[in-house]
């Protein structure tokens, strides 16, 4: 009998064959719709496996029916729910049927909910001990536990992503960020040694459709344990989280004004940050956008911190944990649709093992599950809006146009909804739009390095510097690349992982300050 | 005597295999699919007694469940009945034109520590008995110590004394201590000639888990990819419930795909489980649910 | 004590010698250059004539963003405790050219005498402040994060890169080394520009760097015209981080409105009058917490 060794190199040489016979190619015994090769007319030359549907899963949607929503939702402004005026529809990624709407803030109610914020800083928050706001923070957060179920269907329902993520991601996570800060308010003084630290005043917040309730409390919980009141403005396409945690704060009763929350689009963001009486800025999005805000902000004196794009190197040396690896390519990059600024976007493999990563990658992509968002097995949703749906579909069509090699998963989509197959490319190269533009879908770039050196140099070569990750089981090879890139969150032998107590920003384009942790708090308070 | 050395593999992290394993668990399983997944952990189980209160007539009524698990319901009968090598020529006999194969635990079950001669010779025995299927231990001594040649040699001795009858290699993952090691006794068994690799012998508290049963079947799938020889998996020990086993059902489906889930290629060693899966049955049928009582304790 | 000005008058000191006059130059990269533009400045004390100062162009920042890009890696790399020796170094030299800089300040820069020593004093302690900084605050900024998974997780500062360094219009050399003394203590290299009506004092601080092992390149210095050259400043791509002293509400929108263009850390600080650079307001580690970003890193806790 041959060993296992023996049998390794025929094996690589045979793959790399049928890899050449196959230049462009779908994900062969992906789902149950496709013909796989008959059992008895196999090329017995290469074994294969068979994901298909012998034994398959059954739907299995969350109900949404306990969470009914409402026809139309309002701002919250000084304690209250406030009707606005020019209300927008906000739709379900999945269906396409219209959810809910919301009004969109003009100038005016821009100036009420600041001069709430700012009456609220002033005549409560500012003056209430870091013990007592702790308990407000901490009651938030516990609401958010509560009501988690609820929250991770309505978001799933507002952003298309799917409900193992909602309910084992965002909601927990959003939860954990308020408990962590809470504790925070009443430390303050022990957090910057050697300064006296003091709130900036009035926040005004603008955050993306991506983790709509997450970072929600991303900016208010390190805000308000700082002692700071908020306005936040959550994206156009996905404010009902926001609506629910408004809903919270009135709840748990929090002085009227100390938070606030606007809807509207760019211009209602542009308005809420260029707003004179505003003292600090907070903006999570693109990098076009964050850099128009820093424009718009020029000589204002306004505190901003911004967390812009990425085009994240995930680099795997020969020597990683190769499974595990897989694993961490495929929640890099598919973790809520790819829609993440942090997500692993470019995989720079070690040639040596370039094989041997695309067959495992193969193979587990085949087991995903695209679909119904709701579905509790459902590893891919949609995508959140047709204009993004757009805008990767003609990214991964310059891909195709510009001589890389497409690889998609070929299972059924839905019928309506924005849905896009998970896919990636091989034969890219640094100068392809696909490895530089930040794509924000399930779309993966695969190159190759041959050292360390050429890794990091790869890994470098991008305006963006937000994270990365480095698999290999050498500990100090792990340490030298981790300091030799230039990214402010950096993930030895895993992958988008979140923590509050963890700070995560960016380097160059993507950004400056920070979120999360100690160093979250920076963001928030004047240092003296 | 050979000079076995293992292949280069790539390592294994710990903390990705558990959360990978635990993905697993988020599956939903319901209507439809799960009564597939009980008939199909029914399929698969290695109903196994292995006591030294063992008598003919306790392997007999065991035999019998293992035959019949639940009268009027559309299951098929267990995989296999799992015995210690005296009790093998009664299952057979019970066993007798079911389907249902023997296994037995031989070579010195469970710690190994006897003399190879003595252990191939237990082997020869127990297959002469009857036994379909042989569930050996390695000699993880050797394996720390890390003579791996003497432990690949000792299977590959094993292996000839089954002859027609499968063999299925127990690595005792509970003593092995890390994941890779367990990685590289998993490819070792397999060129040593294992039909079945096998978490554990169900005497250690640490018996099968879902992080090492992953281990081993991502060792399994690159054996295959790489070889195309197929090995099946056998977790035991610590799986009691319907739930648990439909965990694992979940992990084989999406690491090894179709192909391996089938009792031909996956096993499951259990006592206690197929109750709670025949609980789960008739709690389908009945849409109550339901009491031990009711059901044999055999 | 040294003479009175560099071109001393013939027959103020001997009538058998004139002095040697010094040339005063940028100094980029290591070397001492003249402005590629061939401009210089007089610099007067009163109505006399001092010395002619290289006045650079936006080619000579351009250059020297070029080796402070060069000598980012080298001066980065090099260990917190090596970084802050050298930065002990640096004051060291200082001290040792006390007289030198005593002379200067009240020949060129108008100072009296006291009002000299205490400028030189603060300087020196200044850089010997931050020079323990550079091996410290790391362990006092930074930390691990406990995080609720099985992971070893921390946050390090890393320098920000090449910062551009606009450096006080009234203290030209307490200011000057309150200002690059915290950029370079967070492992950053930079450029810097002042604009004072004595720029031979930074001119003369070049020496100091020059003979404290700093790598050519960590730290360039620049004399001109901040007006002329602010737009460049603001819009140079390879430029990370932007140190602003004093200025303008017109200069500030027009350095923050262009630097957005490659989302430059642009920081505002005071220009206070030249006595005040003494306060102890003037030093923080924070302000070297400005030019630093912070990476998180993870490493999996298990076997």
């Amino acid at each position: 009998m041959k060993t296992y060794q023996q049998h390794e190199q025929s094996r690589q040489d045979r793959e790399e064959m049928d890899r050449k016979q196959s230049n462009r190619g779908d994900i062969k015994s992906a789902g149950p719709d496709v013909e796989s090769t008959s059992p008895s007319a196999p090329q017995p030359e290469i074994p294969r496996l068979l994901f298909g549907d012998l034994w398959d899963y059954d739907p299995a949607p969350e109900s949404t029916e306990p969470f009914p929503i409402e026809k139309r939702y309002e701002h919250f402004i000084g304690g209250k729910f406030v009707s606005g005026e020019d209300y927008f529809p906000s739709i379900n990624p999945a269906t396409e049927e219209i959810l809910f709407e919301v009004p969109a803030a003009g100038q005016k109610v821009v100036d009420q909910a600041v001069a709430a914020a700012r009456s609220a800083h002033q005549r409560y928050w500012k003056e209430l001990s870091g013990a007592e706001r702790g308990k407000y923070i901490y009651r938030i957060g516990r609401m958010i536990q509560e009501r988690s179920r609820e929250l991770a269907v309505l978001e799933t329902q507002d952003n298309g992503k799917p409900i193992k993520e909602t309910r084992d991601v965002d909601v927990p996570l959003a939860a954990a960020h308020f408990l962590y800060h809470a504790g925070w308010a009443d430390k303050l003084d022990y957090a910057f040694p050697g300064a006296k630290v003091s709130s900036l005043g009035v926040a005004a917040q603008v955050i993306p459709w991506n983790f709509p309730l997450l970072m929600a409390a991303w900016k208010i919980a390190p805000a308000l344990a700082t002692g700071n009141t908020v306005v936040l403005k959550p994206a156009e396409t996905t404010p009902l989280t926001a609506v629910m945690l408004a809903k919270i704060v009135q709840e748990a009763d929090l002085p009227p004004g100390v938070v606030n929350i606007i809807h509207g689009a760019g211009e209602t963001g542009s308005n809420l940050v260029q707003h004179p009486d505003v003292n600090k800025v907070a903006f999570t999005g693109s990098t076009e956008v964050g850099k128009l805000i820093q424009k718009s902000l020029a000589g204002s004196g306004k505190k901003l911190t911004l967390e812009l794009g990425g085009k994240g190197a995930n680099i795997v040396f020969e020597d990683a944990p190769l499974d595990q690896a897989v694993e961490g390519i495929i929640s890099g990059i598919f973790f809520n649709q790819g829609q993440v600024c942090c997500a692993g976007s470019r995989l720079l493999v070690q040639e040596s093992i370039l094989e041997p990563v695309l067959s495992r990658l193969r193979n587990r992509m085949a087991s995903l599950r695209v679909g119904d968002p709701l579905d509790k097995n459902t590893d891919v949703g949609a995508i959140n809006s047709r204009a993004q749906l757009e805008k990767i579909t003609s990214l991964v069509q310059a891909g195709e146009k510009e001589g890389a090699t497409m690889v998609q998963l070929s299972c059924p989509l839905p019928e309506k909804g924005f849905f896009f197959r998970p896919t990636y490319f091989t034969d890219v190269a640094q100068s392809h739009r696909i490895a530089q533009e930040e794509i924000f879908g399930p779309v993966l770039t695969i190159q190759t390095f041959r050292t360390p050196e050429e890794a990091v140099q790869k890994a470098n070569n991008t305006f963006y510097g937000l994270s990365a990750g480095i698999w290999s089981d050498k500990g100090s090879k792990l340490f030298k690349v981790a300091g030799a890139l230039r990214a402010g969150v950096v993930w030895g032998n895993t992958y988008n992982k979140f923590d509050p107590g963890s700070p995560f920003g960016g380097y160059k384009e993507s950004g400056f300050g920070r979120e999360g942790g100690l160093h979250g708090l920076l963001s928030y308070v004047e240092v003296k | 005597m050979s000079s076995y050395t293992l292949p280069a593999l790539s390592p294994v992290d710990e903390v990705a295999v558990v959360g990978r394993a635990q993905s697993f668990t988020k599956r939903s399983i319901k209507k439809d699919s799960k009564a597939a997944a009980l008939r199909l952990i029914v399929s698969m189980i290695d109903l196994t007694t292995l006591e030294g209160m063992d008598t003919e007539a306790k392997v007999k009524r065991l035999c019998r469940k293992g035959v019949t698990p639940l009268l009027d319901a559309d299951l098929p009968s267990v995989a296999a009945i799992c015995v210690y090598p005296p009790m093998v020529r009664v299952a057979k006999e019970t066993l007798a034109g079911s389907g249902v194969k023997v296994a037995s635990v031989a070579t010195a079950f469970p710690s190994g520590q006897t003399f190879l001669n003595l252990r191939v010779e237990e082997v020869r025995q127990t297959v002469e008995a009857g036994a379909d299927e042989i569930d050996m231990v390695i000699n993880r001594g050797a394996f720390l110590s890390g003579d791996y040649s003497r432990v690949f040699d000792e299977i590959v001795a094993v292996k000839e004394a089954c002859k027609e009858a499968h063999l299925k290699v127990i690595l005792e993952t509970g003593e092995l201590g890390t994941y890779e090691q367990v990685r590289k006794a998993s490819f070792l068994a397999m060129d040593a000639g294992a039909d079945f690799i096998k978490t554990s012998t169900g005497k250690l508290a640490s018996a099968a888990t879902l992080p090492v049963t992953l281990v081993m079947l991502e060792a399994i799938r690159e054996y295959f990819l790489a070889t195309g020889r197929v090995v099946g998996m056998k977790p035991a020990g610590g799986i009691k419930t319907a739930k648990q086993a439909w965990h694992y059902l979940v992990m084989v489906k999406e690491t090894l795909g179709d192909d391996w889930l089938h009792a031909d290629r996956f096993r499951i060693g259990a006592s206690s489980l197929l109750n709670d899966v025949l609980m789960q049955w008739r709690r389908k049928d009945t849409g109550r649910y339901q009491s031990g009582v009711y059901f044999s304790e055999d | 004590m040294a003479a009175k000005s560099t071109r001393s008058k013939a027959g103020s000191e001997s009538k058998a010698r004139a002095t040697v006059a010094k040339t005063y130059k940028l100094y980029v990269g290591g070397a001492f250059i003249r402005s590629e533009s061939g401009r210089v400045m007089a610099v007067k004390s009163g109505d006399t004539f001092v010395a002619n100062c290289a006045r650079a162009s936006r080619k000579d920042f351009r250059d020297a963003v070029k080796v402070a890009r060069g000598a980012l890696s080298s001066w980065s790399g090099k260990t917190a405790f090596n970084r802050s020796q050298i930065l002990y170094r640096a004051a060291e030299m200082l001290e040792d050219r006390r007289a030198v800089f005593v002379d200067r300040l009240q020949s060129h820069a108008g100072f009296n005498e006291a009002a000299a020593e205490r400028e030189v004093s603060v300087s020196v302690d200044r850089l010997f402040w931050y020079a323990g900084w550079a091996d410290k605050f790391t362990q006092v900024l930074g930390g691990v994060n406990p995080v609720a998974m099985p992971f070893f997780n921390f946050t390090l500062p890393e320098p920000t890169g090449v910062v551009a360094v606009l450096a006080s219009s009234t203290s030209p050399l307490a200011g000057l080394i309150s200002a690059i003394a915290p950029v370079l203590a967070g492992g950053n290299t930079c450029v810097v520009l002042t604009d004072h009506d004595a720029p031979t004092i930074p001119c003369d601080f070049g020496e100091v760097l020059a003979t404290s092992d700093f790598p050519g390149g960590v730290v360039n210095l620049l004399t001109g015209s901040r007006s002329e050259l602010l737009p460049h400043v603001a819009s140079h791509m390879d430029v990370n981080a932007v140190a602003l002293f004093g200025g303008s509400k017109e200069e500030r929108v027009l350095l923050e409105t262009e630097a957005a263009e490659n989302v430059k850390r642009v920081r505002c600080f005071d220009d206070p009058p030249v006595a005040d650079w003494a306060s102890s307001d003037h030093q923080s580690p924070y302000w070297i917490e400005s030019f630093v970003e912070w990476k998180t890193a993870w490493h999996p806790v298990g076997l």
